[in-house]
Protein backbone atom coordinates (compact mmCIF):
# COMPACT_ATOMS: atom_id res chain seq x y z
CA UNK A 1 0.00 0.00 0.00
CA UNK A 2 0.93 3.39 -0.75
CA UNK A 3 2.32 4.93 2.58
CA UNK A 4 0.95 8.83 2.36
CA UNK A 5 2.40 11.21 4.77
CA UNK A 6 -1.06 12.44 5.34
CA UNK A 7 -2.23 9.29 6.84
CA UNK A 8 0.44 8.23 8.70
CA UNK A 9 1.22 11.52 10.57
CA UNK A 10 -2.21 11.39 11.08
CA UNK A 11 -2.41 7.90 13.19
CA UNK A 12 0.71 8.93 14.56
CA UNK A 13 0.05 12.12 16.20
CA UNK A 14 -3.93 11.39 16.58
CA UNK A 15 -3.18 8.65 18.18
CA UNK A 16 -0.57 9.88 21.01
CA UNK A 17 -3.39 12.61 21.11
CA UNK A 18 -6.22 10.59 21.78
CA UNK A 19 -3.77 9.11 24.56
CA UNK A 20 -3.03 11.99 26.02
CA UNK A 21 -6.68 12.86 26.35
CA UNK A 22 -7.19 9.63 27.98
CA UNK A 23 -4.58 10.06 30.92
CA UNK A 24 -5.93 13.70 31.34
CA UNK A 25 -9.79 12.39 31.46
CA UNK A 26 -8.69 9.52 34.27
CA UNK A 27 -7.56 12.55 35.76
CA UNK A 28 -3.36 11.54 35.44
CA UNK A 29 -2.03 14.16 35.77
CA UNK A 30 -5.54 16.62 37.16
CA UNK A 31 -3.97 19.77 36.39
CA UNK A 32 -6.41 23.22 37.19
CA UNK A 33 -5.77 26.57 35.93
CA UNK A 34 -2.85 27.59 33.59
CA UNK A 35 -1.68 23.82 34.10
CA UNK A 36 -4.64 22.63 32.41
CA UNK A 37 -4.55 25.15 29.68
CA UNK A 38 -0.99 23.73 28.67
CA UNK A 39 -1.78 20.38 28.90
CA UNK A 40 -5.01 20.63 26.96
CA UNK A 41 -3.78 22.58 24.17
CA UNK A 42 -0.74 20.25 24.10
CA UNK A 43 -3.17 17.09 23.21
CA UNK A 44 -5.78 18.84 21.25
CA UNK A 45 -2.78 19.89 19.03
CA UNK A 46 -1.64 16.33 18.27
CA UNK A 47 -5.10 15.10 17.91
CA UNK A 48 -6.73 17.97 15.79
CA UNK A 49 -3.69 18.35 14.02
CA UNK A 50 -3.30 14.68 12.90
CA UNK A 51 -7.29 14.90 11.94
CA UNK A 52 -6.35 17.90 9.91
CA UNK A 53 -3.54 15.85 8.32
CA UNK A 54 -5.86 12.86 7.49
CA UNK A 55 -8.23 15.86 5.39
CA UNK A 56 -4.93 16.19 3.39
CA UNK A 57 -5.42 12.77 1.29
CA UNK A 58 -9.14 13.43 0.76
CA UNK A 59 -9.51 13.95 -3.13
CA UNK A 60 -12.87 16.55 -2.24
CA UNK A 61 -11.95 17.54 1.31
CA UNK A 62 -14.71 20.28 0.94
CA UNK A 63 -17.30 17.34 1.08
CA UNK A 64 -15.83 15.83 4.56
CA UNK A 65 -18.91 16.58 6.66
CA UNK A 66 -20.60 14.07 4.87
CA UNK A 67 -18.49 11.72 6.07
CA UNK A 68 -20.55 11.27 9.07
CA UNK A 69 -23.43 9.62 7.90
CA UNK A 70 -22.84 6.30 7.37
CA UNK A 71 -21.79 5.31 11.00
CA UNK A 72 -24.51 1.94 10.24
CA UNK A 73 -21.81 0.29 8.19
CA UNK A 74 -18.60 2.13 8.09
CA UNK A 75 -15.62 2.85 10.23
CA UNK A 76 -14.43 5.55 8.90
CA UNK A 77 -17.97 7.56 9.31
CA UNK A 78 -17.59 5.83 12.65
CA UNK A 79 -14.31 7.52 13.43
CA UNK A 80 -15.35 10.71 12.17
CA UNK A 81 -18.01 10.69 14.83
CA UNK A 82 -16.01 9.41 17.78
CA UNK A 83 -13.53 11.73 17.17
CA UNK A 84 -15.75 14.57 17.27
CA UNK A 85 -17.38 13.61 20.03
CA UNK A 86 -14.88 12.56 22.01
CA UNK A 87 -13.36 16.33 21.32
CA UNK A 88 -16.34 17.74 22.08
CA UNK A 89 -16.42 16.18 25.50
CA UNK A 90 -12.99 16.55 26.55
CA UNK A 91 -13.05 20.31 25.97
CA UNK A 92 -16.30 20.61 28.18
CA UNK A 93 -14.16 18.87 31.01
CA UNK A 94 -10.84 20.79 30.48
CA UNK A 95 -12.82 23.90 30.51
CA UNK A 96 -14.19 22.65 34.00
CA UNK A 97 -10.55 22.33 35.00
CA UNK A 98 -9.47 25.61 33.84
CA UNK A 99 -12.45 28.40 34.25
CA UNK A 100 -13.83 26.59 37.52
CA UNK A 101 -10.63 24.41 39.12
CA UNK A 102 -13.56 21.76 39.01
CA UNK A 103 -12.83 17.89 38.02
CA UNK A 104 -15.74 16.57 36.59
CA UNK A 105 -15.14 13.10 36.77
CA UNK A 106 -17.72 11.27 35.77
CA UNK A 107 -17.15 13.32 32.41
CA UNK A 108 -13.48 12.73 32.32
CA UNK A 109 -14.25 8.78 32.33
CA UNK A 110 -16.15 8.98 29.41
CA UNK A 111 -14.05 11.17 27.23
CA UNK A 112 -11.08 8.95 28.13
CA UNK A 113 -13.20 6.25 26.80
CA UNK A 114 -14.10 8.11 23.78
CA UNK A 115 -10.76 8.96 23.08
CA UNK A 116 -9.53 5.17 23.31
CA UNK A 117 -12.70 4.31 21.40
CA UNK A 118 -11.36 6.87 18.55
CA UNK A 119 -8.17 4.90 18.16
CA UNK A 120 -10.06 1.85 18.23
CA UNK A 121 -11.72 2.87 15.54
CA UNK A 122 -9.09 4.12 13.24
CA UNK A 123 -7.55 0.59 13.86
CA UNK A 124 -10.74 -0.87 13.11
CA UNK A 125 -10.59 1.26 9.32
CA UNK A 126 -7.54 -1.33 8.77
CA UNK A 127 -8.43 -4.61 10.22
CA UNK A 128 -11.99 -4.60 8.39
CA UNK A 129 -9.88 -4.44 5.01
CA UNK A 130 -9.84 -7.95 3.94
CA UNK A 131 -8.08 -7.95 0.72
CA UNK A 132 -4.59 -7.01 3.12
CA UNK A 133 -4.28 -9.70 4.69
CA UNK A 134 -1.94 -8.55 6.56
CA UNK A 135 -3.94 -6.06 8.61
CA UNK A 136 -6.76 -8.31 8.74
CA UNK A 137 -6.04 -9.77 11.98
CA UNK A 138 -6.24 -8.88 15.69
CA UNK A 139 -2.74 -7.46 16.06
CA UNK A 140 -3.87 -4.35 14.22
CA UNK A 141 -5.97 -3.31 16.84
CA UNK A 142 -3.51 -4.23 19.59
CA UNK A 143 -0.39 -2.50 18.15
CA UNK A 144 -2.91 0.91 17.74
CA UNK A 145 -4.77 0.44 21.29
CA UNK A 146 -1.31 -0.43 22.93
CA UNK A 147 0.73 2.06 21.39
CA UNK A 148 -1.45 4.95 22.14
CA UNK A 149 -1.69 3.87 25.76
CA UNK A 150 1.68 3.62 25.88
CA UNK A 151 2.54 6.82 24.27
CA UNK A 152 -0.08 8.56 26.47
CA UNK A 153 1.11 7.23 29.46
CA UNK A 154 4.33 8.62 28.36
CA UNK A 155 3.45 12.14 27.36
CA UNK A 156 1.80 12.32 30.66
CA UNK A 157 4.66 11.73 32.28
CA UNK A 158 3.03 8.46 34.16
CA UNK A 159 7.38 7.30 34.44
CA UNK A 160 5.67 4.20 36.54
CA UNK A 161 3.07 3.09 34.22
CA UNK A 162 4.25 3.87 31.09
CA UNK A 163 7.86 1.32 31.18
CA UNK A 164 4.95 -1.43 31.21
CA UNK A 165 3.18 -0.17 28.88
CA UNK A 166 5.76 0.35 26.29
CA UNK A 167 7.48 -2.74 26.60
CA UNK A 168 3.76 -4.36 25.88
CA UNK A 169 3.21 -1.80 23.31
CA UNK A 170 6.10 -3.41 21.54
CA UNK A 171 5.50 -6.72 21.59
CA UNK A 172 2.01 -6.26 20.17
CA UNK A 173 3.69 -4.26 17.01
CA UNK A 174 6.19 -7.37 17.32
CA UNK A 175 3.46 -9.95 17.38
CA UNK A 176 1.82 -7.78 14.44
CA UNK A 177 4.64 -8.34 12.15
CA UNK A 178 5.36 -11.94 12.86
CA UNK A 179 1.80 -12.54 12.17
CA UNK A 180 1.59 -10.41 9.19
CA UNK A 181 4.62 -11.52 7.14
CA UNK A 182 3.20 -15.06 7.07
CA UNK A 183 -0.81 -13.36 6.49
CA UNK A 184 -0.86 -13.30 2.68
CA UNK A 185 0.16 -16.92 2.23
CA UNK A 186 -2.37 -18.04 4.69
CA UNK A 187 -5.29 -15.88 3.64
CA UNK A 188 -4.82 -18.49 0.58
CA UNK A 189 -5.38 -15.78 -2.14
CA UNK A 190 -3.55 -16.54 -5.35
CA UNK A 191 -3.00 -15.63 -8.92
CA UNK A 192 -4.90 -19.26 -8.86
CA UNK A 193 -7.79 -18.34 -7.23
CA UNK A 194 -7.95 -14.75 -8.42
CA UNK A 195 -7.97 -16.15 -12.48
CA UNK A 196 -10.16 -18.84 -11.65
CA UNK A 197 -7.69 -20.72 -13.29
CA UNK A 198 -5.63 -22.36 -11.08
CA UNK A 199 -6.97 -26.21 -11.43
CA UNK A 200 -5.36 -26.04 -15.03
CA UNK A 201 -1.49 -25.45 -14.65
CA UNK A 202 1.11 -22.72 -13.54
CA UNK A 203 -0.48 -19.80 -13.76
CA UNK A 204 1.82 -17.07 -14.96
CA UNK A 205 1.08 -12.74 -15.60
CA UNK A 206 2.10 -12.54 -18.92
CA UNK A 207 0.76 -9.36 -20.13
CA UNK A 208 -0.56 -6.55 -18.25
CA UNK A 209 -3.24 -4.47 -19.18
CA UNK A 210 -1.42 -1.56 -20.31
CA UNK A 211 2.41 -0.56 -20.71
CA UNK A 212 2.51 2.21 -18.04
CA UNK A 213 1.32 2.75 -14.52
CA UNK A 214 -2.06 3.37 -13.01
CA UNK A 215 -3.92 4.17 -9.85
CA UNK A 216 -3.82 0.90 -8.61
CA UNK A 217 -0.45 -0.17 -9.00
CA UNK A 218 0.47 3.30 -7.44
CA UNK A 219 -1.76 3.03 -4.79
CA UNK A 220 -1.71 -0.71 -3.77
CA UNK A 221 1.38 -2.18 -5.24
CA UNK A 222 4.27 0.01 -3.26
CA UNK A 223 7.07 -1.91 -2.94
CA UNK A 224 10.61 0.96 -2.45
CA UNK A 225 12.00 0.31 0.40
CA UNK A 226 10.47 -3.37 1.08
CA UNK A 227 13.92 -4.54 0.84
CA UNK A 228 15.20 -2.22 4.04
CA UNK A 229 11.89 -3.33 5.90
CA UNK A 230 14.17 -5.40 8.91
CA UNK A 231 16.69 -2.65 9.26
CA UNK A 232 13.45 -0.43 9.75
CA UNK A 233 11.85 -2.51 12.08
CA UNK A 234 14.83 -2.24 14.25
CA UNK A 235 15.30 1.63 14.35
CA UNK A 236 11.42 1.68 14.86
CA UNK A 237 11.48 -0.49 17.86
CA UNK A 238 14.61 0.86 19.19
CA UNK A 239 13.54 4.70 19.06
CA UNK A 240 9.46 3.87 20.18
CA UNK A 241 10.35 1.57 23.05
CA UNK A 242 13.90 0.70 23.99
CA UNK A 243 15.22 4.03 24.09
CA UNK A 244 12.23 5.84 25.85
CA UNK A 245 12.10 2.59 28.33
CA UNK A 246 15.61 2.94 29.52
CA UNK A 247 15.75 6.86 29.44
CA UNK A 248 12.54 6.34 31.74
CA UNK A 249 14.42 3.91 34.06
CA UNK A 250 17.20 6.50 34.17
CA UNK A 251 14.92 9.15 35.48
CA UNK A 252 13.68 7.02 37.78
CA UNK A 253 17.26 5.88 39.56
CA UNK A 254 17.36 9.28 41.61
CA UNK A 255 20.45 11.39 42.12
CA UNK A 256 19.83 12.82 38.79
CA UNK A 257 19.73 16.71 38.64
CA UNK A 258 15.95 18.13 37.65
CA UNK A 259 17.10 19.35 34.60
CA UNK A 260 18.70 16.27 33.24
CA UNK A 261 15.06 14.32 34.34
CA UNK A 262 13.19 16.55 32.59
CA UNK A 263 15.64 16.31 29.28
CA UNK A 264 15.86 12.65 29.37
CA UNK A 265 11.70 12.79 29.59
CA UNK A 266 11.46 15.07 26.65
CA UNK A 267 14.08 13.21 24.23
CA UNK A 268 11.64 9.78 25.12
CA UNK A 269 9.14 11.21 23.88
CA UNK A 270 10.51 12.33 20.80
CA UNK A 271 12.55 9.09 20.42
CA UNK A 272 8.85 7.37 20.68
CA UNK A 273 7.11 9.88 17.88
CA UNK A 274 9.68 9.13 15.56
CA UNK A 275 9.83 5.40 15.98
CA UNK A 276 5.54 5.22 15.73
CA UNK A 277 6.26 7.60 12.75
CA UNK A 278 8.99 4.67 11.42
CA UNK A 279 6.22 1.83 12.30
CA UNK A 280 3.60 3.52 10.36
CA UNK A 281 5.62 3.76 7.52
CA UNK A 282 6.25 0.48 7.64
CA UNK A 283 2.57 -0.90 7.91
CA UNK A 284 1.80 0.68 5.03
CA UNK A 285 4.83 -0.17 2.63
CA UNK A 286 4.69 -3.57 3.58
CA UNK A 287 0.91 -4.23 3.18
CA UNK A 288 0.55 -6.59 0.19
CA UNK A 289 -3.15 -5.66 -1.61
CA UNK A 290 -4.78 -8.80 -3.37
CA UNK A 291 -4.76 -7.28 -6.51
CA UNK A 292 -1.09 -6.95 -6.88
CA UNK A 293 -1.45 -10.50 -7.83
CA UNK A 294 -3.48 -9.74 -10.75
CA UNK A 295 -0.26 -8.18 -12.69
CA UNK A 296 2.38 -11.00 -10.82
CA UNK A 297 3.49 -8.50 -8.16
CA UNK A 298 2.44 -8.36 -4.21
CA UNK B 1 -27.37 4.40 2.45
CA UNK B 2 -24.02 2.27 2.49
CA UNK B 3 -25.47 -0.91 4.38
CA UNK B 4 -26.29 -3.44 1.45
CA UNK B 5 -29.53 -4.49 0.32
CA UNK B 6 -30.75 -7.57 1.95
CA UNK B 7 -31.88 -8.91 -1.74
CA UNK B 8 -32.30 -7.23 -5.17
CA UNK B 9 -35.34 -7.37 -7.18
CA UNK B 10 -32.83 -8.21 -10.47
CA UNK B 11 -29.16 -9.01 -10.44
CA UNK B 12 -28.11 -7.63 -13.63
CA UNK B 13 -24.42 -8.89 -14.67
CA UNK B 14 -22.09 -10.25 -17.04
CA UNK B 15 -20.36 -12.90 -18.01
CA UNK B 16 -17.31 -13.15 -19.62
CA UNK B 17 -15.86 -16.01 -21.93
CA UNK B 18 -12.51 -17.03 -21.28
CA UNK B 19 -12.59 -18.99 -24.00
CA UNK B 20 -13.59 -17.06 -26.23
CA UNK B 21 -12.00 -13.59 -25.72
CA UNK B 22 -9.42 -12.75 -28.04
CA UNK B 23 -7.47 -9.97 -26.03
CA UNK B 24 -8.52 -7.16 -28.96
CA UNK B 25 -9.14 -4.76 -25.60
CA UNK B 26 -12.19 -3.30 -28.05
CA UNK B 27 -14.24 -3.43 -25.11
CA UNK B 28 -11.55 -1.25 -22.69
CA UNK B 29 -11.71 1.74 -25.82
CA UNK B 30 -15.61 1.62 -26.27
CA UNK B 31 -16.01 1.49 -22.27
CA UNK B 32 -14.11 4.04 -22.24
CA UNK B 33 -14.97 5.73 -25.01
CA UNK B 34 -19.06 5.51 -23.92
CA UNK B 35 -18.06 6.75 -19.98
CA UNK B 36 -15.78 9.46 -20.59
CA UNK B 37 -18.42 11.60 -23.16
CA UNK B 38 -21.37 10.48 -20.71
CA UNK B 39 -22.27 10.06 -16.70
CA UNK B 40 -20.20 12.13 -14.53
CA UNK B 41 -16.85 13.14 -14.30
CA UNK B 42 -14.84 12.13 -17.73
CA UNK B 43 -12.22 9.48 -17.80
CA UNK B 44 -8.71 11.73 -17.74
CA UNK B 45 -5.66 10.48 -19.26
CA UNK B 46 -2.11 11.65 -17.91
CA UNK B 47 0.67 12.38 -20.54
CA UNK B 48 -1.71 10.52 -23.00
CA UNK B 49 1.61 11.16 -25.59
CA UNK B 50 4.39 11.36 -23.52
CA UNK B 51 6.93 8.99 -22.15
CA UNK B 52 4.76 7.81 -18.88
CA UNK B 53 1.27 7.62 -20.12
CA UNK B 54 -0.95 6.92 -17.55
CA UNK B 55 -4.95 7.13 -16.94
CA UNK B 56 -8.34 6.14 -15.52
CA UNK B 57 -10.06 2.87 -17.15
CA UNK B 58 -13.08 0.86 -15.61
CA UNK B 59 -12.10 -1.94 -17.45
CA UNK B 60 -8.73 -3.71 -18.77
CA UNK B 61 -7.93 -6.71 -19.91
CA UNK B 62 -5.22 -8.96 -18.87
CA UNK B 63 -3.00 -11.46 -20.50
CA UNK B 64 -2.34 -15.35 -18.19
CA UNK B 65 -0.32 -17.95 -19.20
CA UNK B 66 -1.46 -20.93 -18.02
CA UNK B 67 1.30 -23.95 -18.06
CA UNK B 68 0.05 -27.25 -17.38
CA UNK B 69 2.21 -30.12 -15.96
CA UNK B 70 1.80 -32.44 -19.14
CA UNK B 71 0.54 -30.44 -22.04
CA UNK B 72 1.96 -26.67 -23.95
CA UNK B 73 1.55 -23.34 -22.32
CA UNK B 74 -1.67 -21.71 -23.41
CA UNK B 75 -2.82 -17.98 -23.47
CA UNK B 76 -5.57 -16.82 -21.63
CA UNK B 77 -7.00 -13.34 -22.35
CA UNK B 78 -8.80 -12.16 -19.22
CA UNK B 79 -11.07 -8.56 -19.12
CA UNK B 80 -11.96 -7.49 -15.58
CA UNK B 81 -14.55 -4.90 -14.50
CA UNK B 82 -16.75 -4.44 -11.85
CA UNK B 83 -18.27 -7.81 -10.89
CA UNK B 84 -21.42 -5.83 -8.87
CA UNK B 85 -20.44 -8.02 -5.82
CA UNK B 86 -23.75 -9.30 -3.82
CA UNK B 87 -21.33 -8.62 -0.65
CA UNK B 88 -20.02 -5.79 -1.73
CA UNK B 89 -17.15 -4.89 0.88
CA UNK B 90 -16.81 -1.34 -1.28
CA UNK B 91 -20.09 -0.18 -0.60
CA UNK B 92 -20.06 -0.90 3.32
CA UNK B 93 -17.22 0.90 3.89
CA UNK B 94 -17.65 4.15 2.23
CA UNK B 95 -18.81 6.84 4.75
CA UNK B 96 -20.41 9.39 2.91
CA UNK B 97 -23.34 7.22 1.42
CA UNK B 98 -21.49 8.03 -2.14
CA UNK B 99 -21.20 4.19 -3.19
CA UNK B 100 -24.43 1.92 -3.23
CA UNK B 101 -26.03 -1.19 -4.51
CA UNK B 102 -29.38 -0.50 -6.13
CA UNK B 103 -32.05 -2.58 -4.93
CA UNK B 104 -34.12 -2.71 -8.22
CA UNK B 105 -30.96 -4.58 -10.29
CA UNK B 106 -28.39 -5.15 -7.92
CA UNK B 107 -25.74 -2.47 -9.95
CA UNK B 108 -23.18 -0.92 -7.64
CA UNK B 109 -22.85 3.18 -8.24
CA UNK B 110 -20.90 5.85 -6.92
CA UNK B 111 -22.58 9.01 -6.69
CA UNK B 112 -19.75 11.73 -7.49
CA UNK B 113 -21.56 14.51 -6.00
CA UNK B 114 -21.32 12.67 -2.31
CA UNK B 115 -17.58 11.34 -2.92
CA UNK B 116 -14.94 13.02 -0.89
CA UNK B 117 -12.32 10.68 -2.59
CA UNK B 118 -10.95 8.81 0.43
CA UNK B 119 -10.10 6.06 -1.61
CA UNK B 120 -11.17 3.13 0.89
CA UNK B 121 -13.96 1.87 -0.96
CA UNK B 122 -10.81 0.87 -3.76
CA UNK B 123 -8.73 -0.80 -0.92
CA UNK B 124 -12.03 -2.55 -0.01
CA UNK B 125 -12.24 -4.26 -3.48
CA UNK B 126 -10.36 -7.47 -4.27
CA UNK B 127 -10.38 -6.96 -7.67
CA UNK B 128 -9.09 -3.58 -8.69
CA UNK B 129 -12.41 -2.96 -10.51
CA UNK B 130 -12.25 1.22 -9.05
CA UNK B 131 -9.76 3.42 -9.72
CA UNK B 132 -9.53 7.32 -7.90
CA UNK B 133 -9.50 9.77 -11.14
CA UNK B 134 -6.42 11.78 -10.55
CA UNK B 135 -7.83 15.00 -12.50
CA UNK B 136 -11.53 15.05 -10.62
CA UNK B 137 -10.13 13.21 -7.76
CA UNK B 138 -13.82 11.27 -7.24
CA UNK B 139 -14.10 7.26 -7.67
CA UNK B 140 -15.30 5.88 -10.92
CA UNK B 141 -16.23 2.66 -11.74
CA UNK B 142 -18.14 0.24 -14.26
CA UNK B 143 -21.64 1.39 -13.96
CA UNK B 144 -22.78 -1.84 -16.42
CA UNK B 145 -23.77 1.00 -19.11
CA UNK B 146 -26.70 2.22 -16.47
CA UNK B 147 -26.99 4.86 -18.94
CA UNK B 148 -27.27 2.50 -21.98
CA UNK B 149 -29.45 -0.62 -21.01
CA UNK B 150 -32.87 1.70 -19.89
CA UNK B 151 -32.13 4.57 -22.48
CA UNK B 152 -35.44 4.79 -24.73
CA UNK B 153 -33.08 7.02 -26.86
CA UNK B 154 -30.82 4.41 -28.26
CA UNK B 155 -32.07 2.07 -30.59
CA UNK B 156 -33.01 -1.62 -29.21
CA UNK B 157 -30.01 -3.40 -29.89
CA UNK B 158 -27.57 -0.83 -28.09
CA UNK B 159 -29.75 -1.51 -24.94
CA UNK B 160 -26.45 -3.23 -23.67
CA UNK B 161 -23.39 -2.31 -21.86
CA UNK B 162 -20.81 -0.84 -24.34
CA UNK B 163 -18.31 -3.89 -24.37
CA UNK B 164 -20.71 -6.43 -24.57
CA UNK B 165 -21.78 -4.36 -27.55
CA UNK B 166 -18.55 -3.62 -29.45
CA UNK B 167 -16.87 -6.90 -28.50
CA UNK B 168 -16.53 -8.87 -31.62
CA UNK B 169 -15.74 -11.93 -30.46
CA UNK B 170 -18.99 -12.44 -28.62
CA UNK B 171 -17.17 -13.27 -25.43
CA UNK B 172 -19.38 -10.90 -23.38
CA UNK B 173 -22.65 -11.80 -22.39
CA UNK B 174 -25.49 -8.83 -20.35
CA UNK B 175 -28.59 -10.36 -18.59
CA UNK B 176 -30.25 -10.96 -14.76
CA UNK B 177 -28.94 -14.09 -13.15
CA UNK B 178 -32.29 -13.95 -11.26
CA UNK B 179 -33.62 -15.40 -13.76
CA UNK B 180 -32.81 -19.27 -14.51
CA UNK B 181 -33.97 -18.94 -18.12
CA UNK B 182 -31.92 -15.81 -19.13
CA UNK B 183 -29.07 -16.35 -21.52
CA UNK B 184 -26.49 -15.66 -18.23
CA UNK B 185 -27.54 -18.22 -16.38
CA UNK B 186 -28.23 -20.52 -18.89
CA UNK B 187 -24.18 -20.25 -19.93
CA UNK B 188 -23.08 -20.14 -16.59
CA UNK B 189 -24.69 -23.67 -16.07
CA UNK B 190 -23.42 -25.17 -18.86
CA UNK B 191 -19.78 -23.98 -19.17
CA UNK B 192 -19.43 -23.82 -15.76
CA UNK B 193 -18.87 -20.26 -14.80
CA UNK B 194 -17.01 -19.72 -11.77
CA UNK B 195 -16.28 -16.59 -9.19
CA UNK B 196 -12.96 -14.85 -9.03
CA UNK B 197 -11.60 -14.83 -5.54
CA UNK B 198 -14.71 -16.93 -3.80
CA UNK B 199 -12.71 -16.84 -0.84
CA UNK B 200 -13.11 -13.38 -0.23
CA UNK B 201 -16.69 -13.81 0.22
CA UNK B 202 -17.72 -10.86 -2.32
CA UNK B 203 -20.43 -13.22 -4.15
CA UNK B 204 -19.81 -11.44 -7.48
CA UNK B 205 -22.52 -11.56 -9.47
CA UNK B 206 -20.47 -11.53 -13.10
CA UNK B 207 -19.10 -14.92 -14.05
CA UNK B 208 -16.23 -16.15 -16.07
CA UNK B 209 -16.63 -19.02 -18.18
CA UNK B 210 -13.43 -21.10 -18.17
CA UNK B 211 -11.88 -21.73 -21.24
CA UNK B 212 -11.89 -25.30 -22.82
CA UNK B 213 -9.33 -27.58 -22.67
CA UNK B 214 -7.29 -27.78 -25.42
CA UNK B 215 -6.53 -30.40 -28.03
CA UNK B 216 -3.37 -32.14 -26.24
CA UNK B 217 0.10 -32.59 -28.59
CA UNK B 218 0.25 -36.67 -29.08
CA UNK B 219 3.21 -36.78 -31.30
CA UNK B 220 3.44 -40.28 -30.57
CA UNK B 221 0.14 -41.52 -32.18
CA UNK B 222 -0.56 -39.32 -34.40
CA UNK B 223 -2.12 -40.93 -37.04
CA UNK B 224 -3.72 -44.23 -37.74
CA UNK B 225 -1.99 -44.53 -40.85
CA UNK B 226 1.18 -44.26 -39.37
CA UNK B 227 2.20 -47.79 -39.62
CA UNK B 228 1.76 -48.02 -43.66
CA UNK B 229 4.26 -44.84 -43.64
CA UNK B 230 6.78 -46.95 -42.28
CA UNK B 231 9.50 -46.67 -44.83
CA UNK B 232 10.69 -50.20 -47.31
CA UNK B 233 13.98 -49.53 -46.84
CA UNK B 234 16.11 -48.93 -43.66
CA UNK B 235 19.25 -49.89 -45.26
CA UNK B 236 20.25 -47.49 -48.34
CA UNK B 237 20.59 -49.75 -51.57
CA UNK B 238 22.19 -49.47 -55.19
CA UNK B 239 23.98 -46.43 -56.12
CA UNK B 240 23.63 -45.13 -52.60
CA UNK B 241 24.71 -48.14 -50.58
CA UNK B 242 27.80 -48.81 -52.77
CA UNK B 243 28.47 -44.70 -51.48
CA UNK B 244 27.57 -44.81 -48.42
CA UNK B 245 29.92 -48.32 -48.12
CA UNK B 246 32.78 -46.20 -49.77
CA UNK B 247 32.45 -43.25 -47.68
CA UNK B 248 32.56 -45.63 -44.80
CA UNK B 249 35.87 -47.04 -45.63
CA UNK B 250 37.74 -43.94 -46.36
CA UNK B 251 39.53 -42.46 -43.50
CA UNK B 252 37.23 -40.43 -41.04
CA UNK B 253 34.25 -42.20 -42.32
CA UNK B 254 33.24 -44.42 -39.41
CA UNK B 255 31.02 -42.71 -37.30
S1 LIG C 1 -16.00 -5.87 -7.98
FE1 LIG C 1 -15.10 -4.51 -6.45
S2 LIG C 1 -16.07 -2.54 -6.89
FE2 LIG C 1 -17.34 -4.08 -7.89
S3 LIG C 1 -18.92 -4.60 -6.38
FE3 LIG C 1 -17.27 -6.10 -6.13
S4 LIG C 1 -16.00 -5.22 -4.51
FE4 LIG C 1 -17.27 -3.55 -5.28
S1 LIG D 1 -13.81 7.29 -2.39
FE1 LIG D 1 -15.90 8.09 -2.52
S2 LIG D 1 -17.16 6.29 -2.99
FE2 LIG D 1 -15.18 5.53 -2.26
S3 LIG D 1 -15.46 5.19 -0.05
FE3 LIG D 1 -14.64 7.28 -0.27
S4 LIG D 1 -16.45 8.59 -0.40
FE4 LIG D 1 -17.17 6.50 -0.75
S1 LIG E 1 -13.75 -6.99 -26.86
FE1 LIG E 1 -14.27 -9.15 -26.45
S2 LIG E 1 -12.59 -10.31 -27.38
FE2 LIG E 1 -11.89 -8.18 -27.26
S3 LIG E 1 -10.78 -8.10 -25.28
FE3 LIG E 1 -12.90 -7.47 -24.86
S4 LIG E 1 -13.94 -9.37 -24.23
FE4 LIG E 1 -12.02 -9.97 -25.23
Amino acid sequence: MHPAPSVILFSTLSGLGFGLLAFLGLGMPSPTGFGAFVWFTLAYLLAVGGLIASTFHLGHPERALKAFKQWRSSWLSREGICAVVALLVMAVYGAALFFADTRIIPLGYIGAALSIGTVFTTAMIYTQIKTVPRWHNITTPLMFLTLCIAGGALLSGRVGLAIPLLILAALAQIAHWIVGDRALEKSGTTLATATGLGARGDVRAFEPPHTGTNYLLKEFVFVIGRKHAFKLRVIALTLMALFPVFALMFTITGGLPGMLIHLLAALAVVSHLLGVLAARWLFFAQAEHVVGLYYGKR
Amino acid sequence: MTTLPTSTDRKLGLVIDLDTCVGCHACVISCKGWNTENYGAPLSDQDPYGAAPSGTFLNRVHSYEIQPTDAPAQLVHFPKSCLHCEDAPCVTVCPTGASYKRVEDGIVLVNEQDCIGCGLCAWACPYGAREMDTTEKVMKKCTLCVDRIYNENLPEEDREPACVRTCPAGARHFGDFSDPESNVSKLTAERGGMDLMPEMGTKPVNKYLPPRVKDRDRSEDVDILAPFLDPIATEPTGFLGWLDKTLTTLPGGKT
